[in-house]
C-alpha cells in the first residue's frame, strides 16, 4: 500500500467575480515535508494556502488532507458541500498561523492556546492550562502567559498564535506570511520557532517572502504566478537554476 | 572640553522654575455658580408653595412604592426581552440565510417604523380582533384554545409592547457591535475547528460586547421613563401613581419631585452597573482601566 500524501490538490480553481485567481492548481505534499510557497503579490498563493483548510470555497478541483476530501462529501458521482460543523471538525487536524496574528485579544496568551483544547476538543482545563503552558514554553514565552496580546510585541503575538495552533496537535500546519507583519528585527524569533517545528518532523506549508528561510528550512520550493504553478523543485534546484522565466525574473529581484 | 564652559550661562536659565498656565476665568465662572446654586437652595428651602414636607411623607408611600415596582420589573423585563430577541435578530441579520436576514430586516423595519404608543394600544387590543389564541394545525384543527383577554393581560401586552419594539433597537445595536469585531478573529477561530455557535459564543459576542454595553445601558435608562407610557393601558408605574395623587390633591410639583427622585436613583444604580460593566468587557483592550481577570496570575503555582 503506498502512503496517502498529507494534502492532495487537483485542478483547484478558484474565481472571484470574473477574475481567475488559480487556474488550475495540483499538488501533492508528503507528510513530513516542508513546503514553501512563493511568487509575486497577487499569484494567487495565500488563496490556495486558504483553500486548503476551506477558509474559501472552490469554483473547480479538490483538496484532501490525509485521503479526506476537504469541504465537500462524495456521493453518486457528485460532491456535495458540507455543514459549516462538519468542515469544523474537518479543520480541527490543520493548524493555521495568519498574517496578522488574529490573537484573541480578550484573552491572555494562555487563555489563547487553551481555548480551543477546552471549547473544541472539550478536554479538562486543568489538563489544557497545563500543555498550553508547555507550548508557551516551548516557542520561548513562558513568562508572558497572562500577558494580554496587545501588550506583546508583534514577534511574541505571532510565538503565541504558533502555540495556539499546535494546542490542537494538527498533523498539518499552514502558515500565511507569518512574518510579512513584523518588524525586521523580530522576523528571526518566529523563524527560529518554524525551524523548530520543522526540525521535529511537522508537515508544513509556508507562504513566504523569506527566501532565506525557504532555502535553508524547506525541503521543496512551489514557485507560482498568475494562479498557476511556474515551477517547483528543491530550493538549490530553484534558487540556483531556475528554468522559467518568470521565475528568474522573480528571483532577480528578491534575491 | 569646549562645553564645559557654556555650560553655567545654560544652566543659570536652565534652573527658571516652570509657571503653569493660570486660568483666572474658572475662579471668576465658579462664584457665579456658587451664586447660582445658593439662590436654587434658598428657593427650595424657603418657599413654602413647594410643600417638601409632602415630598418627604409621599417618598416612601405605599402607592408611590408599589408603582416604583411596576416601573422597575417592566424595564427589567421588557429590557431582558429586547436585548435576548434583540442579540437573535442581529445574528440572523448577518447570516448567509437569505430567510433569516429577510425575516430580521423585516421585524425592525416594521418595530422600529411605528410609533410605541400605537404598538401598546395594538397587544392591549388584540383581543377585539382576534378574540381566541389557539394551538392546532393551521386552517385545520385546533387543539388547545384561550381567550386573547386572557392570555395578554395588561401586564403582557405592556412586556409586549416595550420589548418587543426595544428588540428592534437592540437589533441595531448588537449588529453594529457585531460587524467592528475584525473579520480575522472569525477566521482564526474557523482555522482552530470552532463551529460557528463557539466562534460567536467564545470570540465574536464577548469582544462585540465592549461596543454593545454603552448603548445598552443608555436604552435601558431610557426604557426607566419610557415605561411610564403604558399609562395608555392603565398600567400604574411610577409616573402614572403620582399623577393619580395629584389628580386628587393637586399637589403637581411635590408629587412629581417625587417622582423625580426615585427615577434619579434608580439611573445612578444603573449608571454605577454600567461602569462595572464596562470595566469588565474591556479585558485586554490597551489604556483601558482593567477589571478584574478570571485567571489569577498566581494560577501558575498550582
Amino acid at each position: 500500500m503506498t502512503t496517502t500524501p498529507m494534502v492532495e490538490a487537483v485542478g483547484v480553481r478558484k474565481v472571484y467575480g470574473d477574475r481567475e485567481v488559480l487556474k488550475s492548481i495540483d499538488l501533492e505534499v508528503q507528510a513530513g515535508e516542508v513546503v514553501s510557497l512563493l511568487g509575486p503579490s497577487g499569484s494567487g498563493k495565500s488563496t490556495f494556502l486558504r483553500c486548503i483548510n476551506h477558509l474559501e470555497r472552490l469554483d473547480g478541483g479538490e483538496i484532501s488532507v490525509r485521503g479526506q476530501l476537504v469541504g465537500y462529501r462524495r456521493h453518486n458521482g457528485k460532491k456535495y458541500e458540507l455543514r459549516p460543523r462538519e468542515v469544523a471538525a474537518a479543520r480541527r487536524d490543520v493548524g493555521m498561523v495568519f498574517q496578522r496574528f488574529n490573537l484573541f485579544p480578550h484573552r491572555t496568551a494562555l487563555e489563547n492556546v487553551m481555548e480551543a483544547p477546552v471549547y473544541v476538543k472539550r478536554r479538562d482545563k486543568g489538563a489544557a492550562r497545563a500543555q498550553a503552558r508547555d507550548l508557551l514554553d516551548r516557542v520561548g514565552l513562558a513568562d508572558h502567559s497572562h500577558a494580554y496580546p496587545a501588550t506583546l510585541s508583534g514577534g511574541q503575538q505571532q510565538r503565541v498564535a504558533i502555540a495556539r495552533a499546535l494546542a490542537m496537535e494538527p498533523a498539518l500546519m499552514l502558515f500565511d506570511e507569518p512574518t510579512s507583519a513584523l518588524d525586521p528585527e523580530l522576523v528571526g524569533e518566529v523563524l527560529e520557532v518554524m525551524k523548530g517545528l520543522a526540525d521535529e518532523g511537522m508537515t508544513m506549508i509556508v507562504v513566504t517572502h523569506e527566501i532565506g528561510f525557504a532555502r535553508e528550512v524547506c525541503d521543496r520550493v512551489v514557485f507560482m504566478d498568475g494562479g498557476v504553478i511556474v515551477e517547483q523543485g528543491t530550493p538549490s534546484d530553484v534558487f540556483g537554476n531556475p528554468q522559467h522565466a518568470r521565475t528568474q525574473a522573480f528571483l532577480s529581484k528578491v534575491l | 572640553m569646549t562645553t564645559q564652559a557654556a555650560t553655567p550661562a545654560h544652566t543659570a536659565h536652565a534652573d527658571e522654575p516652570i509657571v503653569r498656565l493660570r486660568h483666572p476665568g474658572r475662579w471668576v465662572a465658579s462664584v457665579g455658580l456658587a451664586v447660582l446654586a445658593a439662590m436654587f437652595v434658598h428657593f427650595v428651602v424657603a418657599s413654602p408653595a413647594l410643600r417638601l414636607d409632602l415630598v418627604a411623607g409621599y417618598l416612601f408611600e405605599k402607592s408611590i412604592l408599589r408603582g416604583l415596582l411596576m416601573t422597575l420589573q417592566l424595564t427589567v423585563l421588557a429590557m431582558l426581552l429586547g436585548v435576548v430577541l434583540g442579540t437573535l435578530l442581529a445574528v440572523m441579520r448577518l447570516s448567509d440565510n437569505p430567510l433569516f436576514r429577510a425575516v430580521a430586516g423585516g421585524y425592525v423595519w416594521l418595530f422600529r417604523g411605528t410609533p410605541i404608543l400605537v404598538q401598546l394600544l395594538f397587544w392591549f387590543f388584540l383581543g377585539s380582533v382576534l378574540p381566541q389564541i389557539s394551538l392546532g394545525i393551521p386552517f385545520g384543527p385546533e387543539f388547545v384554545s384561550w381567550p386573547t383577554n386572557v392570555l395578554i393581560t395588561q401586564f403582557t401586552a405592556a412586556i409586549l409592547g416595550l420589548g418587543l419594539n426595544e428588540a428592534a433597537y437592540m437589533a441595531e445595536i448588537v449588529r453594529a457591535g457585531i460587524g467592528s469585531v475584525d473579520r480575522g478573529q472569525n477566521e482564526a477561530a474557523q482555522a482552530l475547528g470552532m463551529n460557528p455557535l463557539t466562534t460567536y459564543r467564545r470570540v465574536v459576542l464577548p469582544q462585540a460586547a465592549r461596543l454593545i454595553v454603552p448603548p445598552t445601558a443608555n436604552q435601558t435608562i431610557s426604557m426607566l421613563k419610557l415605561t411610564s407610557l403604558v399609562l395608555v393601558i392603565g398600567l400604574p408605574e411610577l409616573t402614572t401613581t403620582a399623577q393619580l395623587i395629584y389628580g386628587r390633591n393637586f399637589q403637581q410639583i411635590p408629587l412629581l419631585i417625587v417622582a423625580s427622585i426615585w427615577y434619579l436613583v434608580l439611573t445612578t444604580i444603573l449608571t454605577l452597573i454600567q461602569n462595572r460593566l464596562e470595566k469588565r468587557m474591556s479585558r485586554g483592550v490597551p489604556g483601558a482601566p482593567q477589571g478584574r481577570r478570571r485567571t489569577r496570575p498566581t494560577a501558575g503555582a498550582r
